[in-house]
């Protein structure tokens, strides 16, 4: 089973790349059990979010 | 020549329309020269600081982003018909200046490449106390809700600490990272710009996105 560690790993990459069809069913299995991986999501989408605010472009 | 006239411009309290005449080679009307002139001259007039801002948190080298600054305003003064398309002259000038800022980057990664940049043994991981031996969260680094994050945006202070945060990633990690996020090249691009493999691409940017998060969770959505 995946750990967290891990599930970081494949939540940065979600942002770069199509995860496969296997690995986007672990990691949703993963999140649905934790609670600070939920939150990591979270906050890297946040990251994304304010890395475009700041570009100025908009 | 062309560079003179527009350091000129900067001196410059308007924009003259007879230098935008001159710069787009006599293809605009008069009036047209006149308008551009007030458009460009409202734009410059605003933004310059944060062009040059915006040029010298990516290049980090101050020359190197004025050089880029310049070459954007004369590609705007060259690219008049381009701009008649564009409803904001924002959009498009940062548009430009990010295509002057990569080729920037190409030019640079020519003169130092990325394996040559120091840190990288340091860089690797570093991460590990953050998780227990079977590689989940250790409890007092399990990351909490942030309260509020839009909110966060808004506020002023929240961008002094993001980017002392973004300061403090390791050289390598934030040319890939900048590249990434800020100039939005995808990752392949990135690799063959960089000479580096995808699945380093994917841990430099992985590292990133933890570092930062632990830098804000530190610094900004402390509980």
């Amino acid at each position: 089973m995946m750990n967290c560690k891990q599930a970081t790993h494949l939540m940065s990459e979600d942002l770069d790349r199509p995860l496969r069809w296997r690995e986007r069913m672990a990691l949703r299995f993963h999140l649905m059990m934790c609670g600070g991986c939920r939150n990591f999501r979270q906050q890297i989408a946040f990251l994304r979010a304010a890395m475009r605010m700041r570009s100025g472009g908009n | 020549m062309a560079v003179d006239v527009c350091r000129g411009i900067f001196r410059f309290t308007r924009i003259p329309a007879g230098y935008i005449a001159v710069m787009t080679r006599g293809h605009l009307s008069p009036e047209a020269s006149v308008t551009l002139a007030d458009r460009l001259q409202g734009f410059f007039g605003e933004h310059r600081a944060d062009l040059v801002r915006f040029a010298t948190l990516q290049l980090r080298d101050p020359a190197m982003a004025e050089d880029a600054v310049q070459e954007t305003l004369i590609a705007v003064l060259q690219g008049h018909a381009e701009f008649a398309n564009r409803s904001t002259v924002k959009t498009w000038v940062f548009s430009i200046l990010k295509r002057k800022i990569i080729d920037a980057l190409r030019v640079r990664q020519r003169e130092v490449p990325i394996s040559q940049l120091g840190g990288s043994d340091e860089e690797r991981e570093g991460f590990d106390t953050l998780f227990d031996q079977r590689g989940h969260w250790a409890t007092e680094h399990r990351p909490h809700r942030w309260a509020d994050p839009d909110d966060s945006l808004e506020q002023q202070q929240f961008w002094r600490v993001f980017e002392l945060c973004l300061d403090h990633l390791p050289e390598r990690t934030s040319r890939v990272f900048m590249m990434r996020e800020f100039l939005e090249l995808d990752t392949d691009e990135i690799c063959q710009e960089l000479a580096i493999t995808t699945s380093n691409c994917w841990v430099i940017l992985h590292r990133a996105r933890m570092s930062l998060r632990l830098c804000l969770e530190e610094t900004w959505f402390t509980h």
